[in-house]
């Protein structure tokens, strides 16, 4: 790690204080601009800057979050926590150690080599001197840049490798800790009155019936926003779900209009000379519909209007850019708002959070000095927050007469998976749209492939034969999408993997034999071996006998962790996913209970997009739902999972969070083929899709 | 209407000031400060409000006070005070059972009702009196295997 590149977060931030703060006696603060979000990055980070400190975890404390004193590490996403923040904590701590026993060495005119460093205090020639890092702070230059060089990095890990508890769960079983519990004194009570679609106009508030009805409540509209506040919050609760009594949206024709999309990106333009003769072929297209979030707590955020400066708590992902659009949304200056880090119930991506920010904030800028909080309804948290982007793949290959992939061509077409807060320079929060028509935005891209990709994300197969692939957005549905856990790799990776075992069927060929004869890269050989091997795969299983085992193997952004799975379904009523087995390369495990509780209920929420979830849309818009009308996995549901990690010597760690969604997808609807003897190709596996790919059959 | 309604909280005899109507989960957040019980739909479908009323497992969002009367109601907040509460919080905590941790108390105080009323139940009972809660961050595995942990260890320790 020495010597190589500084991460990101280092350019940007290089004072070693910004990262490390030795001012509290006997603590070490630890600052990062990464933000928990029930992945557990907390605990896994905290692991890894003890253990280059030299200190006992609860020696650390990290620090809130806190735009006026985190250091600016972009969006917590894409997997990237453990790589980048990890990698930027191990050499600030390994810096700030190295720095301290520098200091100790002139204290005591020693040699440094004669130090070590025990749970804060230093030690001379292996007895205690007297001096601890606290003693010797002072004599340490906190502005001096984090170099990455003239370091030693901890050898031995003590903490890392270790499946350290979770620090902050213990309180969350029996208690508070989250956002949705903060209470600040004289707070009052908001809902939001959502726009029903895009652009909606807010034609009619009956004010006078709210009155009578719901005396305690108050409606404040500002253009086609609408909130109610009240002291009570049972009082608003009560009021918003009688909405309809009393508000009414109409529609102005043509105000929305869609953005402009880039040009079709071609990812990789296959080979340069004639196409080679294949045997046979398939030209096939798979697709998967809008999918919810659906985090079981709804967003929530609070916000303060004081003294001319604006407090956000908000469970984002990426409270600096947040506060840029914030601030311009309201006419502030950005040094005037500040946004602090809460957590919030589970996040897979850019859900309802940051357009819950933007509703406190908007609220408490009418209600100066007083402090409000904000919180989404079940039905605002399904259908009105960004969606996971529906998209389709239509793969044309074919396999020669020596049973090899000779031709592939893939065209991958998405709705956007890159709307966060700032992107393209445009707000992309819902109320800021509700304040002002003129923040809808103009033109999308998708994110570049050097930060993995979104539509294209995974769009190029990790096997050995010359592609052509080919990535569209269309953005001509008014639906807002954006990232969700995994972005495009899980259609991606499920359009690879069908159509490799389609063409392992045609060349008369074991998928997992196919597969290998196309792959060189060992470590994911090695997990497709392994799993195939937990999973006692025979190669020549039975087709169309109700019960079917399949695989699937991708490496997450083609530079993340290798991840092999093989699903085993049992059709009867629904398909049942029975079983699962798991085998990943993450590289160096940091939290290896951590890592595992990632992967496997990034298999199950996988699992759960692809055999029910799809979010309806008629028109460009969506009628709000609940659980009701969204069912995902539940207890009954839920395979037998077997996971096992390869850890190859010296493997840097990788992010786990989202390498299960794509291999997992797919290894169940190559199960389903064999199972039925039919191949659904259109996502959520669900018996009515079942019942139209039997019927077109 | 105004009610005066009494019923034991987490052990405490307490007498809320309130509208009869007013569902448990409200008061049980912002009047008694109760932050373990959580919103999560108002309608039944997640479980994340879940609690114990008189030894069944029950949703906060939609238990009025006025069915309170008399009741004897367990918060997670009253699990560590009780042996099957303590073995269930030490067990979640062995297993690392739960991810972001928001649907864990419900799905405790559903264990909790169940090892109460069926000290040495089933992967199938367990997986039924679960059912109705839901975790979107796929934390199920361990959330079973620690339910299990919990009524064995509660199996050991009586003679």
């Amino acid at each position: 790690m020495t010597g190589a590149a500084l991460p990101k977060s280092l350019t940007d931030t290089p004072a070693l204080g910004r990262w490390v703060s030795l001012a509290e006696p006997g603590r070490v603060i630890i600052f990062t601009g990464k933000v928990e979000l029930g992945q557990g990055i907390t605990t896994a980070l905290a692991q890894i800057a003890a253990d280059e400190l030299g200190v006992r975890l609860n020696q650390v404390t990290l620090a809130e979050v806190d735009t006026d004193c985190a250091p600016d590490e972009g969006f917590t996403a894409g997997s990237q926590s453990v790589e980048v923040s990890g990698t930027t904590l191990r050499l600030a701590a390994a810096q700030a150690r190295a720095a301290l026993k520098a200091a100790a060495a002139q204290h005591l005119c020693a040699d440094p080599a004669r130090l070590t460093c025990h749970d804060g205090a230093v030690w001379l020639d292996g007895v205690p001197s007297g001096l601890d890092y606290w003693a010797l702070a002072a004599d340490v230059d906190w502005h001096q840049p984090v170099t990455g060089t003239s370091v030693t990095l901890a050898i031995a890990h003590r903490l890392v490798g270790q499946s350290v508890p979770r620090a902050d769960l213990a309180q969350k079983r029996i208690g508070g800790g989250y956002i949705h519990d903060i209470e600040l004194p004289g707070m009052a009570h908001v809902r939001v009155l959502r726009q029903p679609f895009r652009l909606a106009r807010l034609e009619r508030v009956d004010t006078d019936w709210l009155a009578r009805r719901h005396p305690k409540v108050r409606a404040l509209a500002k253009a086609d926003f609408l909130a109610l506040i009240a002291d009570d919050e049972l009082a608003v609760h009560a009021a918003q779900a009688e909405a309809d009594r009393f508000v009414r949206w109409h529609e102005v024709a043509g105000r929305w209009q869609p953005a402009t999309s880039p040009a079709e990106m071609v990812v990789t333009s296959g080979a340069d000379g004639p196409p080679e003769p294949c045997t046979s072929t398939i030209a096939v297209r798979y697709a998967r519909p809008h999918i919810a979030h659906a985090s079981v707590g709804p967003s929530c955020a609070l916000a303060q209007y004081e003294a001319g400066r604006l407090t956000v708590w908000t469970h984002s992902q990426g409270i600096f850019a947040l506060r840029t659009q914030i601030a311009r949304c309201l006419g502030l200056e950005v040094a005037a708002v500040r946004v602090v880090h809460a957590h919030g119930a589970g996040c897979y991506g850019h859900n309802g959070a940051d357009d819950a920010a933007l509703d406190a904030a908007i609220v408490a800028c009418e209600v100066p000095g007083r402090p409000v909080r904000v919180q989404w309804s079940r039905e605002d948290e399904m259908s009105r927050g960004p969606l996971g982007a529906a998209m389709s793949a239509e793969i044309s290959a074919g396999v020669d007469a020596a049973g090899r992939v000779a031709a592939w061509q893939m065209r991958v077409t998405s709705a956007p998976h890159a709307q966060r807060p700032g992107a393209g320079g445009h707000a992309n929060l819902s109320s800021a749209e509700a304040l002002d028509g003129a923040h809808l935005p103009r033109a999308v891209a998708d994110l570049p492939e050097a930060a993995g990709g979104g539509a294209s994300r995974n769009a190029r197969a990790i096997y050995d034969f010359a592609q052509e692939v080919r990535v569209t957005i269309d953005t001509q549905s008014p639906v807002r999408t954006s990232s969700l856990r995994s972005l495009g790799a899980h259609l991606n990776v499920f359009a690879i993997e069908s159509a490799m075992d389609e063409l392992a069927a045609l060349a008369g060929a074991d998928p997992l034999a196919f597969r290998l004869r196309h792959l060189t890269d060992p470590r994911c050989r090695r997990v497709l071996i392994e799993a195939t091997e937990m999973a006692d795969w025979d190669g020549g299983q039975a087709i169309g006998g109700g019960v079917a085992k399949g695989l699937a193997v991708a490496r997450y952004k083609g530079k993340g962790a290798w991840l092999a799975a093989v699903a085993e379904v049992v059709v009867e009523a629904e398909v049942r996913l029975s079983r699962l087995w798991l085998a990943v390369d993450a590289g160096l495990l940091i939290n290896p209970e951590g890592a595992r509780s990632q992967i496997e209920g990034g298999a199950i929420q996988a699992a759960s997009w692809t055999l029910k979830e799809a979010v309806q849309v008629e028109n460009g818009r969506i009628a709000a739902f609940g659980w009701s009308g969204y069912p995902i996995m539940r207890f009954s549901d839920v395979p037998e999972i077997e996971t096992r990690f390869i850890e190859p010597p010296d493997a840097p760690p990788l992010g786990a969070g989202e390498a299960a969604q794509g291999p997992v997808a797919a290894a169940i609807g190559n199960a389903l083929a064999r199972a039925l003897g039919a191949r659904v190709r259109d996502l959520p596996l669900s018996r009515a899709q079942i019942m139209q790919a039997l019927a077109g059959e | 209407m105004a009610a005066t309604v009494s019923f034991q909280l987490n052990g405490r005899a307490v007498a809320p000031e309130a509208d009869g109507d007013t569902p448990l989960l409200f008061l049980l957040r912002n009047q008694f400060g109760l932050k373990a019980t959580r919103f999560g739909c108002g309608n039944e479908d997640c479980g994340a409000c879940v609690v114990d009323i008189d030894g069944h497992a029950r949703h906060a969002c939609t238990t009025p006070l006025v069915a309170l009367a008399g009741a004897q109601v367990t918060t997670a907040e009253g699990l560590p005070a009780h042996p099957i509460g303590a073995a269930l919080l030490a067990a979640f905590a062995q297993e690392h059972a739960g991810q972001c941790g928001y649907c864990l108390s419900g799905i405790l105080m559903a264990a909790f009702a169940l090892l109460r009323a069926n000290p040495a139940p089933n992967r199938a009972s367990i997986v039924a009196a679960l059912d109705g809660h839901l975790c979107r961050c796929g934390a199920h595995g361990g959330i079973l295997r620690a339910v299990e942990r919990a009524a064995a260890s509660l199996a050991a320790a009586t003679p």
